[in-house]
């Protein structure tokens, strides 16, 4: 089977008020594949997400998608591109219920003005199952604990039925039956031929989690499959202190 | 009809055309900026009189509006900056707006039928006695048919952008990335504010608008956990506080936008103690109730 | 036009209210450099306006316009108000500016209720109650002056007295109590502090206005300094330069109220200060930004030929 890249980003750098976060980057991710981007605090990964996600417009630089064999840029592929921003974001005590939020995940097919149907609701209501939390639907989003609602965050990605998922530390700060509810649902994504993106913090789970990985830090250090590039030169090279911007240190 | 039906008819208009906007400044909590808002729209009012030269033009309606958008605008652009604090933006913006507005007003006070008092306190009690005639026709107080033209705009934004602005007020980043600008929303929502603010101010005051749309919304929240409910509730609450306030100002002999301004701040308050889901007995009483709970176990344990 | 601002400076009234607003000014500069740093300038607004019942309950008590009572019928409601809206914010899911903007009007509507009503009873005329709602700073006494100079003066004192403490609770509240100061007893003194400079503004620049001399010297000053005690100073002198520049303008002008004159002359040097800063300003800002802009293509472009090679 020939590698197939779901998106190929083509010497990126991204600035905040003129101070680059993200230097000159070139990778790829491969479809079908569950990769995790790992790299310390401030290292950009967050910064990587949101402008493949079209939030931060680059100083230069290019990303391409593939979905369904198409190559397109992130406006044409909006529909097929599922987020799940840091659950922190967000006010919880905004009056919804656990299917209110699950719902917002179609909003994106449905476009401006529409109102979401039976359809929908089925989906979203599906999509409860799986992260199991079916009798959630009425719950109030106040009431969730936090591992609770970073499910509900995944069941509203899942009610997108996108191609390429990407979420940002969705593990952080919930409980172990969660984590595994989400990894195993990232897993059957896969399985679907789906690419998953993870903004991951725990370097011990990344061997058993995930099929590629991404080295950041301010500028992508090293990126591919687990058994090549899950080394420990590669993980001492990303959290050294005193790395410098702009030196144009070879991967 | 009877003064006083007429007064508490546009009362009730003109509180529910300010509380709907309001369910969503609550729910955002840039209320402050909406204070802003209605406060600088005085100097929108000013500008597009000396255009226009009549005080009932729909002109003024739109300069005025503008201005408040273009508040908005500075405010961000100075928060932008990280110069100062965000409430310090706010801080800076509307008292100079305010002020230039009050130095026309009064060094034209002659030419202008504008007075400070008018202006910042507006009087229901007149509110009738302004009629709104169309080719020789009387239709009505001109308050009460204008803020009711509000009224509508405002519910059908709402109801037509509904599912946007949940989406966008509870989760920016989420909705940016499927495709719903949280920044186009929120500067319509804004637009109907500063339209709804310029709308009021001869019959509430601007000062006393943000109380308007603030109360009736924040009392809503305080009582349920939906937002289709909190919408109705709101509607409900701005109808019953203008209702009662212009009955107890006539009683009193005292102004009504007042009077109705401190029913809302006290229905509220009451809300805000004996919520059953929200209120401060309640949360007073269940972190009691956890920290006995979490005691008891640790007598357990020990 | 000289001879006109000359002939002015001599004169009695004018010197009574340039003194008066200038060091009104001063005093906001000095105290609202604190309440502004520590991200609490939007209380001030609340403060003031939720002052107006407490002005008319007093009147309504002593039947008189006695100074005294009614800034302390201000400062206790606005001290009420104050207390409500941190218990609002803090004990439920209530956000903070939703309780300031319910309190605020809620407030100022009681206010207009109960002046309504005096005006409605006999002694309408002689209450002039109004005058706390737009300020009149022309109408200020010589007994006003050396009221707020009086206050001024403890308040500075207290200011020098507990600097460090003050310094400590602006920037770190908890850094403070773990050196063993007692953070309610600073937190105290710096509310009753802000308290009494918006009650003294009052009848100047009145309720809606008396906020923007807390925020305005505060914000021109940060712009030119990172220094605490730099800051405080600059405030004073922004604050005090800003009150006599504003009585002078309404006093030249014809029918230019002075509170917003004062505000107008005071947004001129926030302005400046926001665009010129020679560090931080605006102006400054984009001309990095446009090099650091600059740079990073030019090292991009190194780079890129680097590869190509």
């Amino acid at each position: 089977m020939p590698q197939q890249t779901a998106i190929e980003i083509d010497q990126l750098t991204v600035a905040y008020d003129a101070k680059p976060v993200l230097w000159n980057t070139s990778l790829s991710f491969r479809a079908g594949k569950l990769t995790a981007i790992v790299g310390p605090n401030g290292a950009g990964k967050s910064t990587l997400i949101k402008t493949m996600l079209d939030f931060i417009k680059p100083v230069t630089g290019e990303i391409q998608y593939t979905v369904r064999g198409q190559s397109a840029t992130y406006k044409e592929v909006k529909n097929h591109i599922a987020y799940v921003p840091q659950n922190s974001s967000v006010d919880w005590d905004f009056p919804a219920t656990v299917l209110d939020v699950v719902l917002m995940g179609r909003y994106g097919k449905l476009g401006w003005f529409k109102r979401t149907g039976k359809k929908d609701r089925a989906i979203a209501k599906d999509m409860l199952n799986k992260v199991g939390m079916p009798s959630f639907a009425n719950r109030q989003i106040s009431q969730l604990s936090g591992g609770q609602r970073q499910r509900v965050f995944l069941a509203r990605a899942l009610a997108q039925e996108a191609d390429i998922y990407m979420l940002d530390e969705p593990l952080a700060g919930v409980d172990i039956k969660t984590e595994g509810i989400i990894m195993d649902l990232l897993r059957e994504l896969t399985r679907q031929n789906k690419t998953v993106i993870v903004v991951h913090h725990d370097l011990q789970t990344v061997e058993e989690y995930f099929d590629d990985v991404v080295f950041i830090n301010q500028e992508a250090l090293s990126s591919g499959p687990i058994a090549q590039v899950f080394t420990k030169e590669n993980i001492d090279e990303t959290y050294r202190q005193d790395r410098n911007l702009g030196e144009g240190e070879d991967a | 009809m009877s003064i006083i039906t007429e007064i508490t008819l546009i009362a009730v208009v003109v509180s529910i055309a300010c509380a709907l906007p309001g369910v969503f400044l609550v729910l955002r909590g840039t209320t402050m900026v909406s204070d802003a808002i209605t406060h600088t729209v005085l100097l929108g009012i000013v500008i597009a009189f000396f255009v226009t030269r009549d005080l009932n033009s729909p002109l003024l309606l739109v300069g005025a509006t503008l201005t408040g958008v273009f508040t908005v605008w500075a405010i961000e652009a100075l928060q932008r900056t990280k110069l100062l604090g965000d409430d310090a933006a706010i801080g800076v913006v509307f008292p100079l707006f305010f002020s230039v507005a009050i130095i026309l007003i009064t060094r034209y006070t002659g030419d202008i039928h504008l007075d400070q008092d008018t202006v910042l306190m507006g009087e229901l009690a007149f509110a009738p006695f302004r009629r709104l005639t169309i080719f020789g026709v009387d239709v009505g107080a001109r308050a009460f048919v204008t803020m009711l033209v509000i009224l509508f705009i405002n519910a059908g934004f709402i109801g037509l952008f509904y599912k946007e602005l949940k989406v966008t007020t509870f989760d920016a980043a989420f909705a940016a990335a499927i495709g719903f600008s949280p920044a186009l929303i929120y500067y319509g929502l804004m637009t109907l504010v500063s339209l709804t603010a310029v709308g009021a101010y001869d019959s509430v005051g601007s000062i006393l608008v943000v109380g308007f749309m603030v109360g009736p919304g924040l009392t809503a929240y305080l009582l349920t956990h939906e937002l289709k409910k909190m919408i109705g509730l709101a509607v409900l609450f701005a109808s019953i506080n203008s209702i009662i306030g212009v009955r107890l100002a006539f009683a009193l002999d005292s102004s009504i936008a007042g009077m109705i301004a401190v029913v809302t701040g006290t229905v509220c308050l009451i809300a805000f103690l004996f919520s059953p889901k929200k209120g401060l007995i309640k949360n007073t009483l269940t972190r009691r109730r956890e920290r006995e709970a979490f005691d008891r176990k640790i007598n357990e344990i020990n | 036009m000289w001879n006109q601002i000359l002939t002015l400076f001599s004169d009695y009234t004018f010197q009574i209210v340039a003194l008066g607003t200038g060091f009104l000014g001063l005093l906001s500069g000095v105290i609202g450099t604190f309440a502004t740093l520590k991200k609490e300038s939007l209380l001030g607004d609340a403060l003031s306006h939720s002052a107006l019942p407490g002005i008319g309950i007093g009147f309504l008590l002593v039947q008189s316009k006695e100074l005294i009572v009614l800034l302390a019928g201000a400062a206790i409601s606005g001290l009420i108000a104050t207390g409500l809206i941190h218990l609002m914010s803090r004990k439920t899911s209530i956000k903070f500016d939703n309780a300031l903007s319910l309190i605020l009007s809620s407030f100022f509507g009681l206010g207009l209720v109960i002046m309504t009503h005096i005006q409605g009873s006999s002694n309408a005329q002689q209450a002039g109650l109004d005058s706390f709602i737009f300020g009149q700073a022309s109408a200020m006494l010589i007994r006003d002056v050396r009221l707020i100079a009086i206050v001024a003066v403890i308040i500075l004192l207290l200011v020098c007295l507990f600097w460090k403490e003050f310094k400590l609770f602006t920037f770190d509240p908890d850094f403070g109590r773990t050196l063993g100061f007692s953070e309610r007893v600073v937190a105290l003194t710096m509310s009753t502090m802000i308290v009494l400079t918006i009650i003294l503004g009052l009848e100047s620049v009145g309720v809606i206005l008396v906020s923007a001399l807390l925020i305005g010297p505060a914000v021109a000053a940060r712009q030119w300094s990172n220094r605490l005690s730099v800051v405080v100073i600059m405030a004073g002198v922004i604050g005090f330069i800003s009150g006599i520049s504003g009585t002078l303008i309404s006093s030249i002008g014809t029918r230019i109220p002075t509170g917003p004159s004062i505000v107008v002359v005071l947004s001129g040097f926030v302005l400046i200060s926001l665009f010129f800063s020679p560090k931080r300003g605006i102006i400054a800002k984009q001309s990095a930004y446009r090099k650091q802009k600059k740079s990073i293509e030019q090292q991009l472009q190194v780079l890129k030929e680097g590869q190509g090679k």
